[in-house]
């Protein structure tokens, strides 16, 4: 038996003290990122003067946070429950919709060679470098036109929010459908052909089961997007709209000078809830959907 | 509100009809505009192709209707392919020329107008004055500094933290799955409920701090833009930290452990290992931190609401040679003054110039950024 070697034992020893001192200061940096999260929680149940008194104290009553939900369910110019099913209905439409007609679309761009497809291709792409800022204030008089024009009106309606998702979903949408149908093997499409398929039943049978990984990154990127959006919701439904979303419903309840903080926080807490939730059991979905979406 | 008030008449009037109009307006579009416009373009296509001088084809009196059954409605694999052609390409394009391409090209006229919001059509054309106008507007030209200045100090502070934490999390820690999720979970909720959050921290929980925190940071027009630029990195930097780890993730290790053996220490490893491998990361983090940086909206409106309003920095008024007797709103980022310009004004047309200005200069900058990162990547 020999001595064990003197240098690399306090090597050894040194390593292990920097691993867990840096596990240490992840620690501190992870309690320090969730700090906001600590106080919102904390201070959504205080009534309104202990808030302004000691906001980073635990609260002397939890069950005051029940007070405030039950105040805020009560709100009109909130209405949680309406605007939260709003929510739903917008983001979940937009997003099956965004993915099943871009990936149509995407589908028919790849395999019908001819220059019409691409620049059809191109004149997509060209709306990705479009912010929406440009468009924005012609849009709400294009809808009003509209409107006038057709008596459809677009405002405040699901079917025009969901539209108008549609149109600026689609062009990120088709690019990374068109990078990953172009990866397909054709062959499998010829023999559905050949075993009596329709062209569309290639697309819905075949192509599209085959599409549900990008299809998962899709869902993500555009529903991180749609659900938290504001300023587009803020012109198409406007703040007092029947359709209107969660994020326009905290705006108005924060909106004005005289801040109820103690309301204003549990909405935050009742607003950011469920995607945290669904973040708790999709997790891997989320992170990988926005990440590979990015780098495509 | 006049708008508002007709939009509520006509509703009752509608009422019930809505369905059938959206059906009706769909298909009139299809049929009036949409496939005639496609035959259109094939024909002319195929007799600008090959034969154009032939004109047998013509002689027959038919010749469009034939051209409609044979190349629509028939059996054949041309006619059903070209259906599938037009029926699948339909709601995404069609929802994308209406709700992107007419605004933007509509936009591009109104910009040129003194279009005030009322919609009656009547606005009249002015030509290049907006564009003259804005430019010697110098609350325009602040605020577009200070979009500059925040966009700056932000895509380095996000990219700087975000690089920081991948390494950190890539560092084989016990809780490092933890570590990534909590670090990205900010970016989950919107910006909009984000900028109350910190608005409350800043106004009512820090100032309990005292001293350097006694007064809230959003009073004083600097402090309010860097406690900005610190919310977004809060919020943005789990996000880019999640790019940067799929890029370290993705070094071969067998370079790592031959760098090791070789005697290169952390420092040397990161220099000539890491940051070479990661330099398309790097383009890829740096463009959409520019672009959200310029675009920044909704934790403005939140957080600060533009303000606090200040008297205009005198270097900044000497550079333009105006007086600096003006008062600006420090944090009216481009974005916000662009929506100020036109829902508190009234000047819509002034408002779209300001924002085709704005997404000229963010076409520019961006093409730039990735022009030179991509220089960058291959000399690494």
């Amino acid at each position: 038996m020999t001595q064990p070697n003197l240098k690399s034992r306090n090597h050894f020893l040194f390593k292990r003290i920097s691993k867990i001192s840096l596990e240490i200061f992840a620690i501190i940096l992870l309690l320090a990122f969730f700090f906001p999260f600590f106080l919102v929680i904390v201070n959504a149940a205080k009534p309104l003067n202990e808030i302004i008194l000691r906001p980073m104290s635990f609260p002397s009553d939890w069950l005051s946070i029940i007070d405030n939900i039950t105040e805020i369910l009560g709100r009109t110019n909130v209405d949680y429950f309406k605007s939260f099913f709003n929510s739903i209905i917008i983001t979940s439409t937009s997003l099956i919709a965004i993915g099943v007609f871009s990936g149509m679309a995407a589908w028919v761009l790849v395999r019908t060679k001819t220059k019409y497809s691409f620049w059809i291709f191109m004149f997509f792409l060209a709306g990705m470098v479009i912010p929406f800022q440009v468009v924005m204030l012609p849009l709400t008089r294009l809808l009003q036109t509209l409107k006038n024009l057709t008596g459809i009106p677009f405002k405040d309606t699901y079917y025009g929010v969901v539209m108008a998702y549609i149109g600026f979903g689609a062009p990120l949408s088709i690019f990374l459908f068109h990078g990953f149908i172009k990866s397909i093997p054709i062959d499998i499409e010829e023999a559905a052909i050949i075993d009596g398929c329709t062209k569309s039943q290639v697309f819905f049978k075949v192509v599209l089961p085959i599409l549900k990984p990008i299809f998962v990154t899709l869902l993500v990127l555009n529903g991180m997007w749609i659900w938290n959006d504001y300023l587009l919701p803020v012109l198409i439904i406007g703040l007092g709209g029947d359709t209107k979303t969660l994020p326009l419903s905290v705006a108005n309840l924060a909106g004005f000078y005289d801040k109820e903080w103690g309301l204003i926080l549990t909405s935050v807490l009742m607003a950011a809830l469920p995607i945290l939730i669904l973040f708790f059991f999709a997790q891997k979905h989320i992170i990988k959907g926005m990440t590979s979406g990015a780098i495509k | 509100m006049g708008c508002q008030m007709e939009y509520t008449l006509n509703k009752n009037k509608n009422k019930g009809s809505v369905g059938k109009r959206i059906t009706l307006f769909f298909v009139t579009i299809v049929i009036v505009l949409f496939i005639p416009l496609y035959t259109l373009i094939k024909m002319i296509g195929k007799s600008v192709n090959s034969n154009f001088l032939n004109f047998e084809k013509y002689k027959s009196k038919n010749f469009i209707l034939d051209y409609i059954v044979s190349s629509w409605l028939s059996d054949k694999d041309k006619a059903q392919s070209n259906r599938i052609f037009v029926f699948f390409l339909f709601p995404a394009l069609f929802t994308f020329i209406l709700f992107v391409f007419v605004p933007f090209v509509q936009g591009l006229y109104l910009s040129m107008t003194d279009w005030d919001g009322l919609n009656t059509g009547r606005e009249n054309f002015v030509g290049l004055l907006n564009y003259q106008s804005i430019f010697s507007d110098i609350r325009f030209l602040f605020s577009f500094s200070r979009t500059i200045v925040y966009s700056i100090l932000n895509i380095v502070v996000i990219n700087l933290v975000a690089f920081l934490l991948a390494l950190l999390v890539t560092q084989n820690l016990k809780l490092k799955n933890i570590y990534r999720a909590g670090f990205f979970m900010p970016n989950l909720i919107g910006g909009l409920v984000l900028g109350y959050i910190w608005q409350f921290i800043f106004n009512k929980a820090f100032v309990t701090f005292g001293g350097a925190f006694a007064t809230s940071l959003l009073t004083n027009g600097n402090t309010a833009l860097f406690a900005l630029i610190g919310v977004v990195t809060w919020q943005y930097a789990g996000y880019i930290m999640m790019i940067y780890i799929a890029a370290i993730q993705n070094i071969p290790q067998d370079l790592v452990e031959a760098s090791t053996i070789d005697g290169a220490n952390a420092f040397q490893r990161l220099r000539t290992i890491t940051l070479p491998l990661v330099a398309q990361a790097f383009t890829v983090a740096m463009f959409l931190t520019l672009v959200t940086s310029f675009k920044q909206f909704d934790t403005v409106v939140s957080l600060t609401q533009g303000g606090p309003a200040t008297l205009m920095p005198q270097w900044f008024a000497d550079l333009f040679g105006v007086d600096s007797n003006v008062a600006v709103q420090s944090t009216s980022l481009v974005a916000m003054n662009i929506y100020n310009t036109a829902f508190q004004n009234y000047e819509l047309g002034i408002g779209q110039s300001k924002a085709i200005v704005f997404f000229i200069f963010l076409l520019i900058i961006s093409l730039l950024q990735v022009y030179f990162n991509k220089r960058k990547e291959i000399e690494l």
